[in-house]
This record gives structure tokens, sequence and C-alpha cells, in this order.
């Protein structure tokens, strides 16, 4: 079974690759761009007999894919 | 420094090797001719840490920086030894990106994201220290841009654990010298008892004025040292 971990920087943390697509939207006069955001989006594959993947993924999410001081995360199981 | 001492006399420092490190011949350099401490490489598969006096993490690539700079080593199994040691009151010393193995370690505060240029950035610089001196020393990274919340930046600064910011050759901090948006100009930090040090700078690489003109990275080596 496969998980969808999207990591992106907290909203009070400057993503200055979010803001330099922002910023060339806005110079090519899409003025409806309010702001962009960067993720990063991991796909992690559990073998079929996992004991308990939905407890897994979180601990592997907030251990290693992000950094809790200055990210944060989102988990979806992803139909097979 | 240390009451303990190496059967040859003098203190033993290790320093570690990542796959990427690639600064850590400088260090062992810096140690033996400056200071002629007996510096041993502990690579970071070896099962438990020799017995030593401190601990450099030097900078390089660990581990391609895949994930985020110093992710991956910090879960290396040899960093719970050296967590271990710091927790006794050993000193630890990171620079670059041996300071970002440190920030992901979570034993020192903060993180160190790209930088916001979003260029790497290899040049000389100033570091203002705590006590007004001013030193020169190169910086080459493209994640060393130093972030902790505003209530983490008000602890660092109440308690003195700013150790180094970027400033102008005559001490002054402004955006103008920040090479890489770090909060507060922030370049290094200590831990609240002083004996681990992460920094983005690389002494090591300012320890003889013929090699790069300046030879200040001996005072952080002294500094370091000296709280053995």
């Amino acid at each position: 079974m496969d998980f969808e971990v999207l990591v992106q920087l907290k909203g009070e943390v400057l993503d200055p690759e979010g803001r330099a697509i922002e910023e060339t939207l806005r110079a090519q006069g899409i003025d409806d761009v309010a702001g962009v955001f960067v993720a990063k989006r991991y796909v992690v594959s559990f073998a079929k007999d996992t004991k308990n993947p939905d407890k897994l993924i979180q601990e592997i999410a907030a251990s290693y894919l992000a950094n809790p001081v200055s990210q944060t995360f989102k988990v979806k199981r992803l139909e097979s | 420094m240390s009451s303990r001492i190496s059967p040859s006399g003098k203190l033993r420092v290790g320093v570690l090797q990542f796959p990427g490190s690639n600064c850590d011949a400088d260090c062992v350099d810096t140690l033996k001719r400056h200071f002629e401490i007996n510096a041993v490489r502990v690579w970071h598969q070896e099962a438990s840490l020799p017995g030593l006096d401190a601990i450099i993490i030097p900078g390089g690539f660990s581990f391609g920086d895949y994930l985020r700079s110093g992710a991956l080593a910090a879960h290396a199994p040899i960093m719970r030894d050296v967590k271990q040691f710091a927790s006794r009151g050993g000193s630890v010393l990171g620079i670059c990106n041996g300071f970002q193995i440190l920030v992901e370690s979570q034993m020192l505060p903060g993180a160190l994201l790209h930088n916001t240029s979003l260029s790497f950035v290899c040049k000389t610089v100033h570091l203002r220290e705590a006590n007004g001196t001013v030193l020169k020393m190169p910086i080459a990274h493209g994640e060393g841009r130093y972030w902790i919340d505003e209530r983490g930046l008000a602890e660092m600064e109440d308690s003195g654990l700013i150790a180094y910011q970027y400033s102008n050759p005559l001490g002054s901090i402004s955006l103008d010298f920040n090479p890489n948006g770090s909060v507060a100009n922030i370049a290094g930090v200590m831990s609240h008892n002083k004996k681990i040090l992460g920094m983005m700078p690389h002494p090591e690489r300012a320890t003889d004025v013929v090699m790069g003109g300046s030879d200040d990275g001996l005072t952080v080596w002294r500094s370091f040292l000296g709280r053995i």
C-alpha cells in the first residue's frame, strides 16, 4: 500500500522559491495570484503484511520527512 | 582543559566522517598542526565512539544532502553516541553541514533552510562574536539560512546563545551583510551549557594567512577547545 506525504514550510517561514514563482506569475500579468507555496511530495510504499501502516507513516513523516521546527506535513493513503 | 588526556599526553578529538563529508581533513590538519591535538577520524558506521575529549562534525554534503541537508546523517547510528556524549557534558563542534546535522538532531535549536537567494553562496564574510570581536572567514553553503521562531530567538538572546552574527568589517550588523537571510544575521549558535557550537562559516579554512588571507579561524578553535 502506498501513502503520499506532502511536506512544506510553516506559514511563518519565508518560502523564497514560492515567492520567486509568485512574483514571476504577477510579472506575467496574472494578477489574481495571491500566493505560491512549494511542497515536496513523497510516496512511501509498504509491504503487504505491514502492521499498523497508518501509525508507521505518521512516525516516518514526523521523524524523517518533515523537520518539525520549520515544516508541516499531510499524509494521505493512496488508492491502489 | 580536560583532565582526561589521551595516552600520548594530548587531547583526543574525534572528527566524524559521513559519506560526503569533505572538510574532515582540514579539521584534522588544524587540530594537529596548530594545537598539537591527537585528532582521529571516526567513520559513521563505527559501533561506538572511541574515548574522546571532543567531537567535530565537519562540513560537506553528508548522504548527498538528500531529504534536507544533514537530515539523513542526523539519524545515523553514531549520532546516538554523539548525543549521549553531549548529554554527559562533552564538547561538540559542528561546521556547515555539521551545524545542519546538529539542528536536524535537535541538539541545537532552530533550523537551517535554503538561502533566501536560492543560490549557493561561496565567499569570505565577517562575523561578530558575542564579545564584539570581528573575525574574517569563508562560507560555502546553499542551505545556511538560520531560522527560529520569535519566542525561540528571544530565549537565545536572553541566554546568550548566539555565538556569531554576520557583520561588516567593523562589526555592524544589518541586512546588507547577511549572505543568506538568516534571522538576526545568525551565523553560529551554542547550547545552554556552551559545550555544543554550530556555525555555518568555516574556521578550518581560515587558519593560515597564506591560504585565504585570514587566520581568524584559529580564534574560533581556541575558544572551542578552551571550553572542553
